[in-house]
């Protein structure tokens, strides 16, 4: 029993791992970011040549592909997505161009293949990660099993899961985003730089997504399309959970990733996603708006 | 606005008369005669395309040695390369443009099933031929694809013996993606597995790019299994190794013995995952002969990488050619249906030995052999057939050598 409670909070955490950023860029700023997946993969991506060229481990990694991903975020906000506010379908399209441009340029190892010149690390080839030794042989702990790489996702993602919250709640900028959630043109008019507080949010929720990358290079392959298949995942949560809620990412993370898990290891994975597609179906008809949810916008 | 056939003809023609038409639309009619064109179709864009940029690579380094030493009958060969884009679709509507537009006798191409699949109509409308160099499910009979990648009964039937008799395994966890390959391999093995005396204890499947392998391990744990059967493909590959590291499972207690991890999967994966597990293949770049050693000598000069690997379906890519050449020869002509006669009973010295092509079902004669990986991601062949062994794809419905489903005259589907 605590064994498939183990494995659905791992798979609950790693859900919400990937939500956590896209619950702040899609829940506060009302952008379907479709390239969050690619970010996430910059993240991996960043681990991966981290190893190559500077010889870190995981664990300078992690702020290493926080920066970079946040400065990709950064970069995709200025140009793109700061002059489509408001405009939620063609974020939709726009952020997906800029998806294919990120995979692209990752492949194309930015545009270098044509000339014949190869960086090790990039390409279309398939990628990994090499993870310390002592993350991943399991050791007994009080008549339990623990598995130290699974365990490290899931505190880590308890941590910045807390650390969101104090930004959110309980500092001045973190006021000014969910004032900007709330109505974006009051808050213009009680003086804040909605520009300069949505460009940061964007950045700080993609430079999540990139140690979600981190994470999950660890035991997935690295490669250019990795992202596409995160970012259903994440939708599903931050859909479910309600939009601008982090309570209800963790809550439907946490119910999905359960969910998953249980039903996987009493009858099987396939009948698994299907059950959780179900029942994502089922919550979204009974409750439109998600399970926690407010009136914004 | 209607155009009337006869008419649009007419005017195009007058047209083609006044030399309108470039020439690169009609290359094929103006083909040297001292050319012989033929197609290569693989994915080289896509997701598929990290392993089937390497059999277009083999493909054309050995038509270029074939070129170097003097080609086809005094011609040279010259390959005309169209891009699959990993999308089964695409690789229809490709096919058809090497057959019909370019007129070529013959195309070498295909990894995955579902384009085998795909291409298969517009050669058997059009006559014309297909080699095919990936390892299959077998089930297919067609007199105009040469299958020279193994089929189930090549990779399992030495396989299984083998771990129940040399490992000393009982109780087998059969695991495999979710499609065709893995289905139909996995019918294979409850055959043999049944038929050595042992039991298999469950066979489960998961989506194919899957990567959360937790509760699947957790299963195996659980299951009381002595050893795991894998037919997992692709991506995932890389996820369950790492997983079942992470669980605390390792391959000298509960073994994965696979028939798919390759050398690519091992690189992608990090050797130290998979150290210790086994694999079954006819073909491994761990052989030890003079032969294969020059292949990958060969093969890493033409793609211009030090540290490329070589694998099964790769070293197929590359035989079949030769196999196609010397079909052409035997044939004196190359036009399809003769190079269906010659390439029957063709025998030719690949990297991992002698192949034949089965006059019955154009499938290839190959040596089954099993490694051990190492931790520096290379095979050590602890196992192999003395011999080849006779192909036969329909090994999972009762097919054996006396009695075949699959004949030069068609499929008996009365023995199905």
């Amino acid at each position: 029993m605590s064994e498939i409670l183990f494995i659905g909070l791992s798979l609950s955490s790693i859900l919400l791992l990937i939500a956590l950023g896209l619950s702040i860029t899609y829940g506060a700023m009302g952008v379907i970011n479709m390239a969050h997946g690619e970010l996430v993969m910059i993240g991996a991506y960043t681990a991966v040549m981290a190893g190559i060229y500077l010889g870190m481990n995981l664990f300078f990694a992690l702020p290493l592909a926080f920066l970079m991903s946040g400065m990709v975020g950064l970069l995709i906000e200025r140009l793109v997505i700061r002059r489509l506010y408001g405009r939620i379908i063609d974020t939709l399209l726009a952020t997906w161009g800029v998806a294919i441009l990120l995979q692209q340029a990752i492949r194309l190892e930015f545009g270098l293949a044509f000339f014949d010149i190869h960086i090790d690390g990039l390409g279309p080839g398939l990628q990994n990660m090499a993870v310390p030794a002592f993350l991943t042989q399991p050791f007994d702990f009080a008549g339990m099993t623990i598995q130290p790489y699974r365990s490290f996702i899931i505190v880590l993602t308890l941590l910045l899961t807390m650390l969101t919250w104090w930004l959110m709640y309980r500092t001045s900028i973190g006021m000014q985003v969910r004032a900007i959630m709330r109505n974006p043109q009051m808050a213009a008019a009680c003086g804040i730089d909605v520009r300069r507080v949505s460009a940061l949010t964007f950045a700080y929720g993609s430079g999540l997504a990139g140690v979600a990358g981190v994470l999950l290079a660890g035991f997935k392959t690295v490669q250019p399309d990795m992202g596409a298949s995160v970012v259903v995942d994440g939708f599903l949560v931050v859909v479910v959970g309600g939009v601008g809620s982090l309570f209800g990412t963790l809550a439907a993370a946490g119910l999905l990733g359960q969910l998953n898990g249980s039903v996987a290891v009493l009858t099987n994975d396939i009948l698994a996603r299907a059950v959780v597609f179900g029942v994502v179906i089922l919550l979204i008809l009974w409750r439109p708006n998600g399970l926690f949810s407010f009136r914004s916008r | 606005m209607t155009i009337d056939r006869r008419k649009f003809l007419h005017q195009s023609s007058a047209l083609g008369a006044a030399a309108a038409l470039g020439p690169s639309i009609y290359a094929s009619t103006a083909r040297a005669a001292d050319e012989i064109e033929v197609g290569v179709l693989f994915s080289l864009t896509g997701g598929l395309s990290i392993v089937e940029k390497s059999l277009a690579d083999a493909t054309l380094m050995a038509i270029a040695e074939i070129n170097a030493a003097g080609g086809v009958m005094g011609k040279m060969i010259k390959p005309v390369v169209e891009d699959g884009a990993s999308d089964p679709k695409t690789y229809n509507e490709k096919a058809s443009k090497l057959v019909i537009r370019d007129r070529v006798p013959t195309v070498f191409g295909s990894y995955t099933s579902a384009s085998r699949k795909a291409v298969l109509p517009v050669f058997e409308k059009r006559r014309n031929m297909y080699f095919y160099p990936t390892y299959y499910e077998g089930f297919e009979c067609s007199k105009n694809v040469v299958y020279t990648g193994a089929v189930p009964n090549q990779q399992l039937s030495n396989f299984i013996p083998w771990i129940i008799e040399n490992l000393g395994k009982k109780k087998f966890f059969i695991v495999g993606s979710n499609y065709i390959y893995p289905r139909e391999m996995a019918k294979v093995c409850k055959i043999l597995i049944e038929q050595g005396g042992a039991e298999w204890v469950a066979d489960e499947y998961l989506e194919l790019g899957h990567s959360e392998w937790g509760a699947m391990v957790s299963k195996i744990k659980d299951s009381g299994c002595d050893v795991v059967l894998s037919n997992v493909v692709g991506s995932s590959v890389v996820a369950f190794y790492r997983e079942f590291k992470n669980q605390g499972l390792t391959h000298d207690k509960l073994p994965i013995c696979a028939t798919v991890t390759s050398e690519i999967e091992i690189a992608a994966m990090g050797a130290e995952f998979a150290a210790g597990s086994y694999t079954s293949f006819p073909y491994f770049q761990a052989i030890d002969t003079e032969n294969n050693k020059a292949f990958i000598d060969r093969y890493r000069s033409y793609v211009e990488d030090d540290t490329a690997v070589t694998h099964h379906a790769l070293e197929s890519s590359y035989f079949q050619v030769f196999l196609w050449k010397q079909a052409v020869e035997k044939a004196g002509e190359a036009t399809p249906d003769a190079i269906r006669e010659g390439v029957k009973g063709q025998v030719f010295e690949a990297p991992n030995g002698t192949v034949t092509i089965d006059p019955e079902n154009l499938h290839a004669y190959l040596t089954p052999r099993i490694a051990q990986w190492g931790g520096d991601g290379q095979g050590t062949i602890i196992d192999e057939y003395p011999e080849p062994i006779q192909p036969l794809p329909y090994v999972a419905y009762g097919e054996t050598g006396d009695n075949l489903f699959c004949k030069a005259s068609g499929l008996d589907t009365s023995k199905l």
